[in-house]
């Protein structure tokens, strides 16, 4: 049976900040294009979760106008601390000794989904067609092998692969360029690296996993603009990772926890660090007698320059984390991710018009302050592979002393999926129970995210081998999908004195981290229905 | 035949809803809205209709903020003709709807007037009746089940005992249960061709009617919280306490 198809000059899968940007950036270079843009979720910014302090560099290119044009960006960053955690104790370090990057006083305390849902309004503005609820589900080549651009996932398929009454075939998005713009572990971003090999002579990627929730907390607890980070407790030495709190408008502080998942514990869980870290006396007193109204969780990009891969290829361009532009100590992704997508718009422009190769956007965007910026972060992250205080120590140098100019890289040496070790090697740990006022279990927080997808579908989280869970993994590694999973979905429960991998798709909040840590990388995260996953307000 | 079809834009089903601070209503900020479920049953029915070759014209019609268009528009997506929204601002209650839709069936003379039995976020399930009473139309609410023999409608409703069915004549209201049938998915070419589509906007006063509220809302709180329930050792201590605390027994 033949699909639909539909002819656009450019295709852009993905509605954050990179494909927005893509979208108004080409608009405003020929405002007779033909640009539309798929988004997954129900509507723009449901699936948009970050921080966020954002560096307005790339938004003042692309909209100088911003601040005329209602942006939701308001509160400028007012005050800064860092605290370095212990158990009970915290040391504030000097914010003048943090390497620039670290500094923020010029940024905005935003949230990232409220921006996407504004510039998809800049963008819709400038005639861009824009489809929230539609997943691009499948790539479409030429016969050349180039990208021709991408099918949406069928609608109305139960469980068992049938069409059910309300089947609505998907629709083929034909592009002149095609655009991925997934954001971090985008599915189909995966396939094309993998197929025109974009990887080659990099280092493996690397991914952390981020957790937010938004509290509205008493007047006396809140500072607007306040921007708050922590290393530390509760994680060891030897695992990655810190905080942020963030004093937004409305008496709201945006609280998350960031964990590289390059972590090596198979017991460890990252969802238990986070909601043990809320315990602190540093951080509780800030949350006490406030209420927790959001709550979400997505990975995200730490690997830098040395991880990204190429990304041009024949018919196609990869940008922001689809491909990997997050500036780890900067701990920003956005507005590099924005710069990516300028970039490649103006690639496009020149290739549909001048004929040129799409592999110029390799030279622009090496000419581009995103680059400079990531060469100058580079080493940073591979550096707290000798654990946090060498890291530090050797941060300090490489970012205060030479600004990130040092004469040689540091490698990143293995994915996140090789790194954990055999349980039977590593120590257990016992997690706090949750309270139900600063703590809380998965259940509650998923129910906050809003997630659902529509009964009786194809369950979305593809095992290669679905026996190896329990023949495997439950083994040699505890099955570490019950703990690295923000929400929940997977389990392992014993029927009858046999154990059962129990996937529970249903509850899965688009975060990708399963898709990336399974050690065997067994799992594959392909798209739901439309419109399935969190409805995220403003993460 | 012509349809009108009653839509609603409310808090969307999956979200948690979370009551104001000061008690003065629920949080709609930051927080998706969709279009009210039993709604979409009533415009799928409107399109099987048609399909049906039973009906000429479907009309979808919003009344509320100028964003509750995008309700009209999914309306528009999955197979309705044109669009009306009458623009109001704040609460609009059932009665005022009723009466701006009289409004409107006079000028339009639909045959039919579809509409969910009720919306989730007032869970009101008064304006269908109350438009039957300002027109002095039959009425049918709850359907689940709508078979059209020429004037007459042949209606199945769910209610308490079951099921029940009963004849209406034509002109009439029907207020949809979700039971009703299956609302289809927008497809990506009949969203962009959904654009295109007429979308009338007209105001409620220039319709003449007077929307200010009625009721006074005094207050609007959480349920309570349930208690975390207790173990017991034995089954007398269970009846002791069901007996002596919960004096259930």
């Amino acid at each position: 049976m033949g699909r639909e198809s539909m002819d656009y000059d450019v295709v852009i899968i993905g509605g954050g900040p990179s494909g927005l940007s893509t979208a108004i950036k080409l608009k405003q270079l020929d405002p007779n294009l033909n640009v539309c843009l798929l988004e997954k979720a129900s509507e723009i910014g449901a699936h948009i979760l970050s921080g966020n302090v954002f560096e307005t560099r790339a938004l003042d290119e692309l909209l100088p106008n911003w601040k005329e044009l209602s942006s939701p960006i308001k509160t400028k960053v007012s005050k800064e601390k860092f605290l370095f955690l212990g158990k009970t104790k915290s040391i504030s370090w000097p914010t003048w000794l943090l390497p620039k990057v670290q500094q923020n006083h010029n940024n905005y305390i935003i949230s990232l989904a409220n921006l996407c849902r504004w510039l998809a309004e800049q963008a819709e503005a400038l005639g861009v067609e824009i489809f929230p609820g539609f997943p691009a589900s499948e790539i479409l080549y030429n016969e050349d092998g180039s990208v021709k651009g991408v099918a949406t996932q069928d609608m109305g398929i139960d469980k068992e692969g049938n069409q059910k009454d309300s089947f609505e075939p998907g629709i083929e998005l034909l592009g002149k360029v095609t655009v991925f713009a997934e954001g971090c572990r985008g599915h189909l971003g995966k396939q094309l690296i993998e197929k025109f090999n974009l990887s080659k002579d990099k280092n493996p990627q690397q991914y952390g996993i981020g957790f937010k929730e938004i509290w509205e907390i008493e007047d006396k607890n809140h500072e607007e603009g306040m921007v708050m980070h922590t290393a530390g407790w509760p994680l060891d030495n030897s695992t990655y990772g810190g905080s942020f709190i963030y004093h937004a408008e409305n008496k709201q502080v945006f609280l998350g926890y960031v964990i590289g998942l390059d972590y090596k514990n198979p017991y460890l869980s990252p969802y238990d660090e986070f909601q043990r870290f809320k315990t602190h006396p540093s951080i509780k007193k800030i949350i006490e007698g406030g209420k927790r109204i959001s709550y979400g969780a997505r990975a995200l990009i730490e690997g830098g320059l040395q991880s990204l891969p190429q990304m041009f290829m024949p018919g196609a361009l990869l940008v922001g984390c689809d491909a990997g532009t997050l500036n780890m100590p900067k701990i920003k992704g956005s507005h590099t991710a924005m710069k990516s997508g300028m970039i490649a718009a103006e690639t496009i422009i020149e290739n549909i018009k001048e004929n040129k190769n799409l592999s110029i956007y390799e030279e622009k965007f090496k000419k581009s302050w995103v680059y400079e910026e990531l060469h100058a972060a580079r080493n940073v992250k591979p550096s707290f592979s000798w654990g946090l205080i060498l890291g530090i120590i050797f941060t300090g140098i490489d970012q205060i002393l030479f600004k990130g100019k040092l004469p040689f890289t540091l490698k990143h040496k293995h994915a996140d999926h090789e790194t954990l070790k055999p349980a039977n090697e590593m120590p257990k740990i016992n997690y706090p129970k949750y309270d139900n006022v600063t703590t809380f279990d998965k259940t509650s927080s998923v129910y906050l995210t809003g997630t659902n997808h529509t009964e009786n579908q194809p369950v979305h989280l593809k095992l290669k081998d679905p026996n190896l869970p329990i023949n495997y993994t439950l083994e040699e590694f505890d099955e570490p999908a019950q703990r690295y999973c923000p929400a929940g979905v997977y389990e392992v429960q014993k029927e009858n004195d046999v154990n059962k991998f129990v996937i529970n798709s249903q509850n899965c909040i688009h975060c990708k981290t399963c898709d990336i840590k399974e050690p065997s990388q067994n799992i594959t995260w392909v798209t739901p229905e439309g419109s399935g996953g969190p409805k995220y307000g403003n993460m | 035949m012509k349809i009108l079809v009653a839509v609603k834009r409310v808090i969307d089903y999956n979200v948690q809803v979370r009551v104001k601070e000061d008690g003065s209503g629920v949080v709609t900020e930051n927080v998706k809205m969709s279009s009210n479920p039993p709604d979409d049953n009533a415009v799928e029915e409107a399109v099987k209709i048609k399909e049906a070759g039973k009906a000429t014209e479907i009309v979808a019609i919003t009344v509320g903020e100028e964003k509750s268009q995008e309700t009209v528009r999914k309306a528009l997506a999955v197979g309705a003709d044109r669009g009306i929204l009458i623009k109001t601002e704040g609460t609009v209650e059932p009665l005022a709807v009723a009466k701006v839709l009289q409004k409107i069936v006079d000028k339009e003379k639909p045959d039919l007037v579809f509409m969910g039995k009720q919306a989730i976020d007032d869970d009101c399930n008064q304006t269908g009746q109350m438009l039957s009473a300002l027109l002095n139309w039959p009425q049918a609410t709850f359907a689940s089940k709508i078979e059209i023999k020429d004037k007459v409608l042949e209606v199945t409703r769910e209610i308490d005992e079951g099921l029940e069915t009963i004849e209406v004549n034509v002109p009439a209201i029907v207020t949809c249960d979700l039971r009703l049938n299956e609302p289809r998915y927008a497809s990506l070419p009949n969203i962009m061709k959904a654009k295109k589509k007429p979308l009338e906007i007209l105001t409620a006063s220039d319709l003449g009617i007077d929307t200010t509220p009625r009721v006074q809302q005094i207050k609007v709180e959480e349920p309570p919280k349930r208690k975390a329930g207790i173990k017991v050792a034995s089954v007398a201590e269970l009846v002791s306490k069901l007996k002596n605390e919960a004096k259930v027994i």
